[in-house]
């Protein structure tokens, strides 16, 4: 199975949408490639413009949010927005349904975890590691700052989302099973 | 224990359940457009997997951006046509015989009681209102729902509303799921399906119900629902007469997929629409809902008249009623596109679109255009616009446009005043 985990970016808001994730000026492209650039272009966070052109996004293979990610439209372009950019997981309080489930029928992680668990992601200080341990549904966070305790969640998936992620998404799972 | 219709869907559906929580369903119809197919169509030509399951249940449209804008919308709808062509899928409708996909589909009857339909596109919950069982999916789940006719859901879990109290004038079905949305919250019903009962819902004609479902999504829901009974099947009728003696005989039959009395939801919530007021949706989330009267003053640029969510015939009379003999005001746009050509065709025959047009409206073809921001009515940076659409996302229609979600009545008052208008005062 594919490894999980890296770099994380972590953004603090409930309910971004997939207008915000990918405009709808973008799903006239028939690539996944050609959204590259344009990931989170529309996020705004307290209200300002997201800097979705950083290092830290260049370098982001997780994103950690808060509740409701990935809600309003259908559009697979989301997922695919962060497949190219790299981003193999995003954990977040919760789901929009969709979402979620174009995530795992994609073959990468969305991830839920408690609002503590989320809560203390949030309050660890410097850039944030998180590395991903599917076997044993535990994920562990680290800080590139001195002194900094890393921390562990663990996590359930169901046997369903994890045969997905293992075949490498919904369509080569459906092809072999239906 | 009783069941829901979601839970009589779902088991007559049942392909397989891989565990207790995910069940895969048999499709009965699969719905296709022009922004979310090509990219599926694609992938499956480069696996080598270019099939469908069965022509026959595959419906699909070029509704979002038509006739073309720009090279890449019409490589989209050119792939569309030639997919059509190549599986001999017979109900595809091009320039000329298009319309917004969930205005269109159910004109044509392709949405039955007792149906699974999914669509990528996350407003297929509207044809929940025929009670079928209707979701939005991503990409994938519809290349997999195009060739093997099944996709996944999590077993259903069903919340009630009950709609009671009588509807004022001015006051319609989309002031009611603006209310609903407040209340639940943008993700209020996420993976829950919403069964609308109750007096108000029985008394709805499809359209109304349509406007219901269609915003379900928005609550985070993954379809709205009605149960299917006279309403519904006077709807059918030209389509399903062949199968029925009497509509009272499709009505019998269309009773098996209603909820069991004793049907366990996840919530009840009883809603009175007696004292409900105008609504208008402010800021960029569809539950920041306030009483017309509370933005009434807000000044406006643009007025948009259409969309799966308001965009039918009973709509453009809503709207016309108040614009007859009367103008936009000074400074204001209007756009009216009628969701269907049939619609279209309606409003021509009633002297609606001349009302439209007396009133200074650009009447467009039917198409979702601007509600998406992608065409026909985009807005700038700055701009405001009075919308019967269904999303007021930041960017929804134009990037740094403003955008207002309210009713057809509403939206009429604001394009003769020029700013945001409780449209009570033009209907007393
Ligand atoms: S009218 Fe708007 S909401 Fe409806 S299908 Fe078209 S783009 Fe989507």
């Amino acid at each position: 199975m594919k490894t999980f985990g890296g770099s994380a970016v972590l953004l603090d808001r409930n309910d971004i949408n997939t207008d915000e994730i990918i405009p709808a000026k973008y799903l006239t492209e028939i690539t996944k490639t050609a959204l590259k650039p344009h990931l989170l272009e529309d996020l705004l966070l307290d209200g300002q413009p997201f800097d979705s052109h950083s290092q830290a996004m260049e370098d982001a293979r997780v994103v950690v949010t808060r509740a409701n990610f990935g809600c309003g439209s259908s559009r697979e372009h989301a997922v695919w927005a962060f497949e190219v950019n790299d981003i193999n997981v995003v954990i977040a309080e919760s789901f929009a349904r969709i979402f979620r489930q174009n995530m795992f029928n994609c073959g990468i992680l969305a991830m839920e975890l408690s609002k503590e668990d989320i809560d203390r992601l949030f309050q660890i200080n410097g850039a944030v590691n998180i590395a991903v341990n599917i076997e044993q549904g535990q994920l562990t966070a680290t800080s590139d700052e001195a002194g900094q305790d890393s921390i562990q969640c663990m996590f359930t998936l169901n046997s369903y989302d994890k045969d997905l992620v293992s075949a490498g998404g919904w369509l080569a799972f459906a092809e072999a099973n239906f | 224990m009783g069941k829901t219709i979601a839970d009589k869907i779902f088991a007559a559906h049942l392909r397989a359940s891989p565990t207790p929580e995910n069940m895969v369903l048999d499709l009965d119809v699969v719905l296709c457009h022009e922004i979310t197919t090509p990219i599926a169509i694609m992938d499956l030509v480069e696996k080598g997997m270019d099939r469908v399951y069965d022509p026959t249940k595959i419906k699909a449209v070029i509704d979002h951006v038509t006739p073309a804008k720009d090279s890449k919308t019409a490589m989209q709808g050119k792939i569309m046509r030639e997919w059509a062509k190549r599986h001999n899928i017979k109900d595809f409708f091009d320039v000329g015989a298009n319309g917004v996909c969930h205005a269109l589909f159910p004109e044509k009857g392709f949405i039955r009681p007792g149906y699974t339909v999914i669509m990528g596109d996350s407003h297929t919950c509207t044809h929940g209102a025929f009670g079928a069982f209707a979701a939005g999916v991503g990409t994938t789940d519809l290349e997999v729902g195009i060739l093997k006719g099944v996709c996944t859901f999590r077993s259903p879990s069903s919340m009630k509303i009950n709609i009671s109290g009588t509807l004022t004038t001015g006051v319609t079905a989309k002031d009611v799921i603006l209310d609903i949305i407040q209340q639940l919250t943008v993700n209020g019903a996420t993976d829950r399906v919403i069964e609308f009962t109750g007096p108000v819902v029985e008394q709805m004609n499809m359209a109304a119900r349509m406007t219901l479902c269609n915003m379900a999504v928005e609550a985070g829901a993954t379809s709205g629902i009605c149960a299917p009974d006279k309403v519904t099947a006077e709807y059918l009728w030209p389509f399903i007469k062949n199968d029925f003696v009497t509509i009272d005989d499709a009505v019998a039959d269309f009773a098996k997929w209603h909820s069991d009395p004793d049907a366990e939801y996840v919530e009840v919530i009883e809603f009175d629409v007696s004292t409900l007021a105008p609504k208008v949706t402010y800021d960029y989330k569809p539950d920041h809902v306030k009483d017309i009267q509370e933005l009434a003053g807000t000044v406006v640029d643009q007025i948009y008249i259409g969309s799966c969510t308001n965009g039918r015939i009973e709509d453009l009379r809503d709207a016309a009623s108040i614009l007859k003999d009367r103008k936009l005001a000074e400074g204001v746009r209007g756009i009216v596109t009628p969701a269907t050509p049939a619609i279209y065709s309606q409003a021509l025959d009633e002297g609606i679109i001349k009302i439209f047009m007396d009133a200074g409206f650009c009447v467009l073809n039917p198409t979702c255009g601007a509600c998406l921001g992608m065409s026909s009515g985009v807005l700038a940076e700055g701009e405001v616009c009075a919308s019967t659409t269904n999303r007021n996302f930041n960017g929804r229609m134009g990037k740094g446009g403003m955008v207002h979600l309210m009713s057809p009545f509403s939206a009429a008052a604001a394009a003769v005043t020029g700013k945001i208008t409780d449209p009570r005062q033009f209907l007393a």
